[in-house]
């Protein structure tokens, strides 16, 4: 005998379905964005919060670490917009950007975009009713069954729709920045997507910036979509610096990238600094003979919890994918990696490869790792391996009988560990802006200082 | 001057050094030599301050000053330099970039001035030129895809840029060809000074052919059981190690 078994709903769970049938009148959207709107709310309901025996979330069991739902945020106002522009004049922000406020896409604050490229608000999009647009933007294929996903696609407020022509050529990165302008704690939904045309190479620099205009960080609880799409021969070199939001925050973001033939996709991501971060990566190769290499490095202290969950769909011949992951674990912090590639049968030549590895600083630090192949092919290369240790007490050693004191030597070799992947982004602005982070984050780990070794 | 007195030392119970006496003069190349598994190594480490070992008794001085309760990275700072059986890989950390770490780490220890890096790059290029080492091999990750015979010369060239006063050479001689072992063997003639002494661990003769020793011990079972001068070194070589009650196991 079997029965189905209802969970109460937790608080959060209550909250959540209140803010959906609060607000759902006022979300954007024409009829058939509303019917979307109330069936993804429905698959949310159905399963609730993500928890320990959903095993995509085994890790990162949601329901138990997130007890409250905060407040859906409203839009940024003036002031809170006056208040983000001075701050970004005073930390020298990039020129040409495009900038979320709590979710929201504020044009006022966005610019500098060459020619080739179309941006408008997810709000404006999901109101004009294009189906060819809302068509990418619903298509949940990728991540079907994620109910954070379904989440999103209920509630999202805004976000923003990038549409590069066929053929544009831009070197400079394109800066999406995700501000969190409230005074007030707030949850955020968004949903962007970067529609890449054929032959199209652009650069996306995702930036994370916590700061409103009483200049303090507020906790938040944000779910934020982003919807890659790759014609033919396009190329996208992506990076994202998930850091600065706030203790006790919920930070979930979710890639779904579909990828054309003769492609290439670079993704790079430092997540540091944070409560609790789930990076969740969905790529389909659909077209024959594409690459994509996925990296990313974690630097967690505390009872920070940070989750890189992949799912790479090899669906076409030939394409090449290559997913490494790094962790640095100090204090209490957790550290989730799960990968799975999957080859769909006739991915015949598929060429996959994924590493995860882990240095662990404390006895409290935790990582689990939870690679996975599922192939039916049989003429493929893929393999897939993950480590776990300490730092190697040889190295240290050896340093320390050069003259290094200990901290300094950890650092030099934690440093050496995280920024193997960060060479890898391509561009040395964006480079030096990682390898500082990283820096700054090794040098925090202890009150002393690390020499600048970049003129060496 | 470095002086070990009556030194035991062992892991997990297990004794590794045996009330062990060594002085080694300023000055002086004193050449340690026995069979395998003496603990020649475990002396060289326990001096050098790898803390896998428990110093039950002894002590031992570097310059008058006890080195027991220091860090490793201290006792670098205070003149003391270890080239190892197996330089480690450091994968990661451009050659340079630790050089240029190592001897400033030790300068501001000492309450000296960092090295510019024109200064540094200068006294880099010297002794680098003497030991071989190319450009190339500099900007390369530390000892990452060396050769044996490389990492033995990069060994030796950290040696002549922190210019301690007492060395310790752990086995540099093993995995040289006679090219390479002729290179390694001028470098440290070269820092040979009356105010530098050097020990010298080796198994066989043919590196003192090329570092002549002043003196020669003999260690066995964790401890010294004859000393003697360079003529010691032929007759060894001749007779083996056979009189003196080679026991193996001990690392």
């Amino acid at each position: 005998m079997s029965a189905e078994i209802i969970h109460a709903r937790t608080p959060a769970e209550l909250s959540l379905a209140n803010a959906f049938d609060g607000s759902k009148a006022r979300l954007p959207g024409n009829a058939a964005v509303a019917k979307w709107r109330e069936d993804s709310f429905k698959i949310f309901s159905a399963s609730g919060l993500p928890h320990r025996r959903v095993e995509a979330w085994h890790y990162t069991d949601l329901r138990a670490l997130m007890r409250d739902a905060l407040p859906v945020a409203t839009p940024p106002d003036a002031m809170a917009i006056d208040a983000l522009r001075k701050n970004f004049a005073a930390a020298d922000a990039p020129g040409q950007r495009l900038v979320l406020a709590d979710g929201f896409f504020v044009p006022e604050l966005s610019g500098g975009l060459p020619a080739g490229i179309k941006v408008r608000s997810l709000a404006s999009v999901l109101s004009e009713g294009r189906s060819d647009l809302i068509a990418l933007l619903s298509s949940q294929d990728l991540a079907a069954g994620d109910s954070m996903v379904a989440l999103n696609a209920a509630l999202m407020q805004d976000g923003v729709v990038i549409e590069v022509a066929p053929g544009t050529v831009v070197e400079k990165p394109l800066n999406l920045i995700h501000a969190t302008a409230s005074q007030i704690s707030s949850a955020h939904f968004s949903r962007s997507a970067l529609i890449v045309g054929a032959g199209a190479s652009i650069r996306l620099a995702e930036w994370g910036h916590a700061a409103n205009r009483a200049g303090t960080v507020q906790a938040s609880q944000a779910n934020a979509c982003l919807i890659v799409s790759l014609g033919d021969g396009a190329r996208l070199a992506h990076t994202a610096m998930v850091t600065g939001t706030a203790a006790n925050s919920v930070r979930l973001e979710t890639m779904m990238a579909r990828i054309g033939a003769g492609a290439k996709f670079d993704s790079f991501a430092l997540v540091s600094g944070i409560g609790l971060v789930r990076r969740q990566i969905f790529l389909r190769f659909e077209g024959d003979g594409s690459q994509a290499s996925l990296s990313g490095v974690s630097l967690l202290g505390g009872r920070e919890h940070a989750d890189t969950t992949l799912q790479v769909e090899h669906a076409a011949q030939g394409c090449m994918g290559r997913e490494t992951f790094k962790y640095i674990l100090d204090e209490e912090a957790t550290g989730v990696f799960q990968g799975k590639i999957h080859v769909a049968p006739g991915a015949q030549k598929t060429d996959g490869k994924m590493l995860c590895k882990a240095v662990l600083l404390s006895d409290m630090a935790a990582m689990n790792n939870k690679p996975e192949l599922e192939i039916f092919a049989d003429d493929v290369a893929c393999g897939h391996g993950a480590t776990c240790g300490g730092l190697d007490i040889d190295q240290l050693f050896y340093l320390q009988t050069r003259g290094l004191p200990l901290p300094e030597a950890e650092a030099l070799l934690l440093e050496a560990f995280a920024s193997e992947l960060i060479g890898g982004i391509g561009h040395a602005g964006l480079i030096h802006d990682f390898s500082g982070k990283v820096k700054a984050w090794l040098s925090s780990r202890h009150s002393w200082r690390i020499p600048d070794r970049s003129q060496a | 001057m470095l002086e070990v007195n009556n030194l035991n030392v062992s892991v997990n119970g297990r004794k590794l050094l045996d009330d062990l006496d060594l002085t080694v003069r300023d000055g002086e190349v004193a050449a340690l030599m026995g069979p395998n598994g003496s603990g020649k190594s475990t002396l060289s480490h326990v001096i050098a301050g790898r803390k896998d070992y428990t110093v039950e008794t002894g002590d031992i001085l570097l310059n008058g000053e006890s080195l027991l309760n220091l860090e490793p990275d201290v006792r670098a700072a205070k003149g003391l330099f270890l080239a190892f059986q197996y330089p480690i890989e450091i994968p990661g950390v451009a050659t340079l970039t630790f050089l240029k770490a190592a001897l400033n780490a030790q300068r501001k220890r000492r309450g000296q001035e960092e090295l510019s890096t024109p200064d540094f790059m200068k006294r880099v290029k010297t002794s680098a030129g003497k030991l071989k080492i190319s450009q190339d091999m500099l900007r390369r990750a530390l000892n990452v895809g060396f050769s044996g015979g490389e990492k033995k010369r990069m060994d030796i060239l950290q040696m002549a840029l922190l210019e301690p006063s007492f060395a310790i050479l752990d086995e540099t001689d093993s995995g040289l060809d006679i090219d390479a072992l002729r290179i390694v063997a001028e470098g440290v003639n070269a820092l040979r000074a009356p105010g530098r002494g050097f020990l010298v661990i080796t198994h066989y003769q043919r590196l003192l052919d090329y570092v002549v020793p002043d003196t020669v011990h003999v260690m066995a079972q964790g401890r010294i059981v004859r000393s003697g001068g360079k003529e010691l070194a032929v007759e060894l070589e001749k007779n083996g190690y056979s009189d003196y009650n080679a026991e193996p196991a001990v690392a």
